[in-house]
């Protein structure tokens, strides 16, 4: 996928000017927080595994390479491959060169953002092999040929009126006069189709919501059950996977476990949780002939030890996502890359660097709902902050905006003339908008009055009356 | 709380941090706190040379200028015993930003956390710290709705103080706004930064306003206050908005944040 965040303005207009995606994102909120209170409503003990959550991070992050190397052993040991990739580009030809070696001709796919950033579906395919996702949301924006708009719900952002629309497309061969009004039609629809592709799948590539060091299994959560059959019946199974997944035991799993399913879905444990320790061993009934993980840094190893290294915590539940007032008016495309919402604007800098995203930290209101949710105590707003001081530092904001702010701060200074600028301004302000209590248009400040009145002072400033000797209990009102 | 204990019997002296919103749209708001804090007990003092909390430096990623102007708040507001704003927003940069601020700064560390300890936002003070449980005398017979300002909410747990003191206003009928502990999309600069996000948002909140039949929407920061006002006036809604203070303090015969008089 080709970022496109630094054109967030841009596309958040034109998302907010989508009558659909309105629809689409208005059904999403109210689902995803409701559910959360009520899991976490149940769970007294919340705050607590909260701390042990990011506990248990904070150690990894502090040791990555140990429990990256023992997680290697322990694949190693038993009968697995481990791939290292620096970059996007090396992670891609690490997963061609194994579909090759396995003479592979068709691959299915579970969900995965590291496949979404690294480009790996579109790339396989420009490679001769046939790519499937068989997550019902990826599978349809796969149909769509559409990046994901959220983390854990990619397709959140269509009306189920566009899936009909889609399958009806793609799917030639059935009868055209089909119901395709309800989600359970939409499903039956997508199962019965994705059912073939399983059976002639050669290679089945999974993400990993962790990679266990002590034992080298990986393991994934899913609602629906797909990933466990793109995992159990190709001959090959592939996990993609980003450094900063491992932790290092199974009783951290648990732990982290109980944070994740509640944060994202409100469930207590999501339906399928799924852990794969090597390949098939002589007397299993099922698995992979073989078992590989490609390991992506991709840019995050070189946050370790800056000022956003907490990110490096995300288990990517997408609370954040779900409770951003941001992200509930523009969706998740806006965001012009794969992670979105707050814990894309602290993450995506990182990565891409702030001439691409520089526009993503500064589009919060620091309303702090993501930290509060976030079940590993990531500090969002103050990364975002963190970035906004790099882009000023580094003068990459407009001038004008720049200037505006040094001014002022140039002003508030000097208490003597800055009494005398709010005076002003409050007596030309309250003299434009006397009679309605209100300005309706304002030179240099359209980005007000575009969208509403400015409310006038009421008069002189406090400072004006308290000099002099207005008081509370004073007689006559404080005009 | 030991300083509260300390203060109650004797009478502490708050300084009152205005806010440059206060001060140059709505002073009724800083008449209405020096009430408030007076009738808690308080003597009240305005240091004269306050200016700006330096958030809006701060949130745009300027620390020097923000660490300038935290310099100079916490030299003029260290006398007094506490520091009181009508401004979530505005105290929350006192009490969380400032010690993280000047953090690296050994001396002016650890004044800011010395300051931080003692500043509080309006309604919480009352309440938490000079253990208000009331307000006498205030009556204003509407239906009003409350929204949660952000900073107030998440940074300093400002949620049922507002909520106890308004439930003792005679007359007083409060309705709970939908979605109260979501922004509003005032945001500082993000408002002007992201005009059509932020008007996305503050439509939202006015339409949750009117949903509930109250006539007059409270909230405990101006900046929130008048995004909100300004988009209700501007699409003809019939709610009035007005800062708490105003009602707690009974000072609400001028007109409400964008009326006309
Ligand atoms: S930042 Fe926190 S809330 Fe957001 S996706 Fe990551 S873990 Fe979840």
């Amino acid at each position: 996928m080709q970022p496109t965040a630094h054109a967030f303005p841009e596309n958040a207009r034109a998302a907010l000017a989508d009558a659909r995606l309105r629809k689409a994102l208005g059904t999403m909120k109210s689902g995803f927080q409701g559910n959360r209170a009520a899991a976490i409503a149940r769970m007294p003990e919340w705050e607590e595994l909260r701390e042990e959550g990011r506990r248990i991070k904070d150690h990894v992050l502090a040791h990555l390479d140990v429990y990256l190397e023992r997680f290697e052993a322990r694949v190693v040991a038993n009968g697995g491959h481990v791939h290292w990739a620096r970059t996007a580009a090396e992670a891609r030809e690490a997963v061609l060169a194994i579909c090759r070696q396995a003479g592979a001709r068709s691959v299915t796919k579970g969900k995965s953002m590291v496949t979404e950033e690294i480009g790996l579906t579109p790339f396989l395919e420009q490679h001769g092999l046939q790519t499937v996702e068989t997550d019902l949301g990826e599978y349809i924006i796969q149909l769509r040929r559409e990046p994901p708009s959220h983390i854990i719900a990619p397709a959140v952002h269509l009306t189920r009126d566009q899936v009909a629309e889609s399958f009806r497309r793609a799917h030639g061969g059935l009868d055209p006069g089909r119901p395709l009004e309800e989600a359970r039609d939409l499903t039956d629809e997508a199962r019965a189709v994705l059912r073939r592709k399983f059976l002639e799948a050669d290679v089945g590539i999974t993400g990993a919501n962790f990679l266990v060091a002590e034992t080298g299994s990986t393991v994934i959560v899913t609602n629906e059950g797909n990933g466990d059959l793109t995992q159990s019946l190709p001959r090959v199974h592939v996990v993609v996977a980003s450094l900063e997944k491992v932790v290092p035991t199974l009783e951290d799993v648990s732990t982290i476990l109980r944070l994740l399913a509640r944060s994202a879905t409100g469930q207590e444990f999501t339906s399928y949780t799924t852990f794969s320790t090597g390949p098939r061993r002589p007397g299993d009934p099922d698995g992979p002939e073989e078992f590989h993980v490609v390991l992506v840094d991709n840019g995050r190893s070189a946050l370790l030890g800056t000022e956003s290294q907490e990110v490096l915590r995300c288990i990517r539940c997408s609370a954040c996502i779900n409770h951003c007032p941001i992200y509930a008016a523009v969706g998740g495309h806006a965001y012009g890359w794969i992670v979105p919402g707050p814990i894309g604007a602290a993450l995506t800098p990182g990565l891409l660097g702030l001439e691409e995203a520089r526009h993503l930290p500064n589009a919060s209101t620091f309303c702090g709902r993501c930290e509060a949710v976030c079940p590993m105590k990531i500090p969002l707003p103050k990364i975002m902050r963190h970035w906004r001081e790099k882009e000023h530092a580094a003068a990459l904001s407009p001038t004008s905006y720049r200037y505006g702010l040094g001014a002022w701060a140039w002003l508030a200074r000097r208490p003597s003339l800055y009494r005398t600028g709010a005076a002003l301004a409050a007596r030309l302000l309250g003299r434009l908008g006397r009679d309605r209590g209100r300005l309706v248009r304002l030179p240099f400040a359209d980005g007000w009055t575009d969208w509403r009145d400015l409310p006038a002072p009421e008069g002189k400033t406090f400072f004006q009356l308290y000099a002099e000797g207005r008081r509370p209990n004073s007689p006559g009102d404080v005009r | 709380m030991t300083d509260a204990a300390s203060g109650r019997g004797t009478r502490p002296r708050v300084g009152l941090f205005v806010t440059c919103l206060v001060d140059l749209f709505r002073p009724t708001v800083g008449f209405a706190a020096i009430a408030l804090l007076e009738r808690s007990g308080c003597t009240v003092a305005v240091p004269e040379v306050q200016t700006c909390c330096g958030q809006p430096a701060y949130n745009s990623g300027d620390r020097a200028d923000a660490a300038d102007l935290a310099r100079r708040v916490i030299e003029a507001f260290e006398p007094y015993d506490y520091v009181v704003a009508p401004s979530g927003s505005c105290a929350g940069m006192i009490r969380l930003h400032y010690p993280e601020l000047l953090a690296d700064d050994p001396d002016w560390g650890e004044r800011a956390r010395r300051l931080a300890a003692r500043t509080y936002e309006l309604v919480s003070f009352l309440v938490d710290v000079r253990g208000m449980t009331r307000v006498d005398g205030a009556r204003l017979a509407a239906t009003v709705t409350y929204h949660d300002s952000c900073s107030g909410l998440r940074e300093l747990g400002v949620k049922e103080q507002p909520r106890t003191l308004l439930h003792s206003v005679e007359g007083l009928i409060l309705k709970e706004l939908p979605d109260a502990e979501i922004c509003c999309g005032f945001g500082g600069t993000f408002c002007v930064k992201y005009p059509e996000i932020s008007n996305r948002m503050v439509a939202d909140k006015a339409a949750a306003a009117a949903s509930t039949g109250a006539e007059l929407l409270l909230a405990g920061d101006m900046g929130c206050l008048l995004n909100i006002a300004g988009k209700m006036k501007r699409d003809g809604m019939a709610v009035e908005v007005r800062h708490v203070a105003e009602v707690l303090a009974g000072m609400t015969d001028g007109p409400a944040i964008g009326e006309g008089r």
